[in-house]
């Protein structure tokens, strides 16, 4: 049975507050139905059924018009993002045993508007990847075609809602670990502009990168995610004190006079034709829509990747410092003496990505080779800054594609680390810009989904939901569903 | 550019983290090709281009000086592996001089 798993977030928001449903049957299908597809999915690490049904219950006992218009509904949580009494293991060994004693910021913000937390969705271990291999629980699988890898690093988030199994999941995107899965899989998914998402809470990768953002069906819904965990936090030093605008505001309203920067960088030969091809489809719907579509330029985002790798290792290898196996985590049985709890902890609990980018972070780092890697790295982020700067002084939006390919086959991301890292070099310049960045269904290439990307300039998230909302009324890529939620093969 | 097992060990002793023979020749090649793969850097013009840290608006970010309740120590130790009368246990490091330090 999947009718209730096909409603979006809006559609069961609406129908919650009519009173056609009671939030418990919608939790209580939701745990059903991922009973059911788990055995193909493998989307989630923990479930919290018993707190979400308690809490769920709470939501039915409550006066309707006492809570926001989210209440009841179910969403899912990538599994770097602690919760309070709810293991959080960031799918590695190191954290098998987590059990944080506060949760993340937005988690207690979704919290407080009345989600319902359904448990913790599968990533690559630390968030260290692109196809959710590298976990050390389990391999999440494509939600359209199970031989295939449904991205990462938030693939679990991912696979989850485009199979229906929640209408919404937070995600972190470091590199593009939203945007890609989003874009495999055949959903939306925003990574906000840096510093609209507090941070705490968040087990940290690259901190100058990380953020936290929502992966739903709909751009509406997505939408309607941000505004729940958007805000300034104390507790978090680079959270923005700017207000948070509704960023439903702009939505259903018309495209006219947009215009829209197509970076020749982003649709050379490396991407796959079908992909290109969609793009320029999308560049066509646009002009329909009455937006202006020109070729721009970002010349230094070829270095992109060279650039991010040297910065997110090198905050990796500091950040993981704090894995030493004394205070909480794995720690090793074989030890005799201190620096053993240390080594052998690290060595056993971490897996190898992991260990790669600690060994590249602390070379980069180390005395002698800091200026020409490190240094130069941040030199080479203010070129790529300073390039989007310069579009966006003439464009609202930039238009691409999210990744090279479509889903590709498990193990073909492991047997060459550098192919694996060049298919982010679309997605990576956002990050080093601390741009907003979303993917929005495009195409389709072979029966698997393409991801449209849309960029917009700092905190100009509305504007990007409003133009991705045009977008998706005027196609309908959004609508094909995958077998397991109910569409046709 | 080509990186020397030695430097790897190195590298990995200041990341506190052990491999194998085997895991170290995997780990020298990789880091090899990764480097190799930096090098593309050196053709950027980077002169008198300032160093971007981060991208974020906020700086200088300070909380008033007043005391607050921290976490419970109960609530922290939760996830403490081996614990002794209240006190985190870790193996003795004075037994054995440098080794344990």
């Amino acid at each position: 049975m999947t009718e209730l798993q096909q409603l979006t977030v809006k559609q069961l928001s609406d129908a919650l507050n009519k009173k056609e449903l009671s939030s418990q049957e919608i939790v209580k299908s939701g745990f059903d139905y991922i009973k059911e597809t788990e055995p193909t999915i493998d989307a989630f690490i923990t479930l919290s059924e018993e707190k979400a049904l308690a809490e769920a219950k709470k939501i039915d006992d409550s006066p309707r018009s006492e809570l926001t218009p989210l209440a009841g509904i179910p969403i899912g949580i990538k599994d770097n993002i602690v919760t309070k009494d709810v293991l959080t293991t960031a799918a590695s060994k190191m954290l098998y045993n987590f059990n944080p004693i506060y949760s993340a910021t937005a988690v207690e913000k979704l919290e407080s508007a009345g989600l319902v937390s359904m448990g913790k969705l599968n990533m690559d271990e630390f968030a260290m990847g692109s196809s959710t291999e590298t976990s050390y629980f389990k391999k999440t699988k494509n939600a359209w075609d199970q031989t295939k890898v449904p991205g990462g690093s938030s693939g679990g988030s991912a696979a989850s809602v485009a199979a229906g199994q929640v209408p919404a999941s937070l995600g972190s995107d470091t590199g593009g670990s939203i945007r890609q899965p989003a874009s495999f899989n055949g959903i939306v998914g925003m990574k906000p502009t840096y510093g609209r998402v507090s941070r705490y809470g968040l087990i940290a990768f690259s901190s100058s990168l990380d953020q936290i953002g929502p992966m739903t069906r709909t751009v509406e819904d997505n939408a309607m995610i941000l505004n729940a965990i958007s805000g300034h936090d104390a507790k978090d030093s680079t959270s923005s004190r700017r207000d948070t605008p509704d960023f439903t505001n702009l939505i259903g309203q018309d495209i006219k006079d947009m215009k829209i920067g197509v970076p020749k960088e982003f649709m050379g030969e490396g991407v796959h034709p079908d992909i290109r091809h969609a793009v320029k489809e999308a560049v066509k719907t646009f002009e329909a829509l009455g937006a202006t579509v020109d070729e721009v330029s970002l010349p230094n985002a070829v270095y992109g990747v060279e650039v991010y790798y040297i910065i997110a290792s090198s905050e990796a290898s500091s950040n993981l410092q704090r894995f030493d196996g004394i205070r909480y985590g794995y720690r090793s049985e074989n030890i005799s003496n201190l620096e053993d709890v240390y080594v052998n902890s690290r060595s056993e609990g971490f897996g190898s990505e992991v260990k790669r980018r600690i060994m590249l972070g602390t070379f980069s780092l180390s005395a002698g080779f800091y200026d020409a890697y490190f240094r130069k790295a941040g030199q080479v982020r203010t070129l790529i800054v300073n390039d989007f700067k310069k579009v966006f002084e003439n464009y609202d939006l930039i238009l691409g594609p999210v990744s090279p390919t479509v889903a590709f086959e498990f193990g073909a991301a492991q047997d060459d680390p550098i192919t694996a890292y060049m298919r982010d070099i679309l997605t990576i310049p956002v990050n080093l810009a601390g741009l907003p960045g979303m993917s929005v269904p495009g195409g389709f290439s072979e029966g698997l989904p393409i991801g449209i990307q849309l960029i917009g300039n700092h905190f100009d998230e509305e504007k990007m939901y409003q133009a991705a909302y045009a977008f998706e009324q005027a196609t309908d890529f959004h609508k094909k569903q995958p077998v397991i939620l109910g569409g046709k093969a | 550019m080509a990186i020397s097992k030695e430097e790897v060990l190195h590298v990995a002793k200041l990341s506190k983290l052990r491999f194998s023979d085997s895991e170290l020749d995997e780990m020298t090649k990789h880091l090899g090709k990764v480097t190799d793969m930096m090098a593309n850097l050196s053709q950027v013009d980077t002169t008198d281009v300032p160093f971007t840290s981060s991208v974020t608006e906020e700086t200088n970010v300070f909380r008033e000086d007043i005391a607050i309740k921290g976490e419970s120590r109960d609530e922290l130790f939760s996830n403490v592996p081996e614990t002794q009368d209240g006190y985190i246990k870790v193996p003795a490091i004075m037994d054995n001089g440098e080794a344990g330090a």
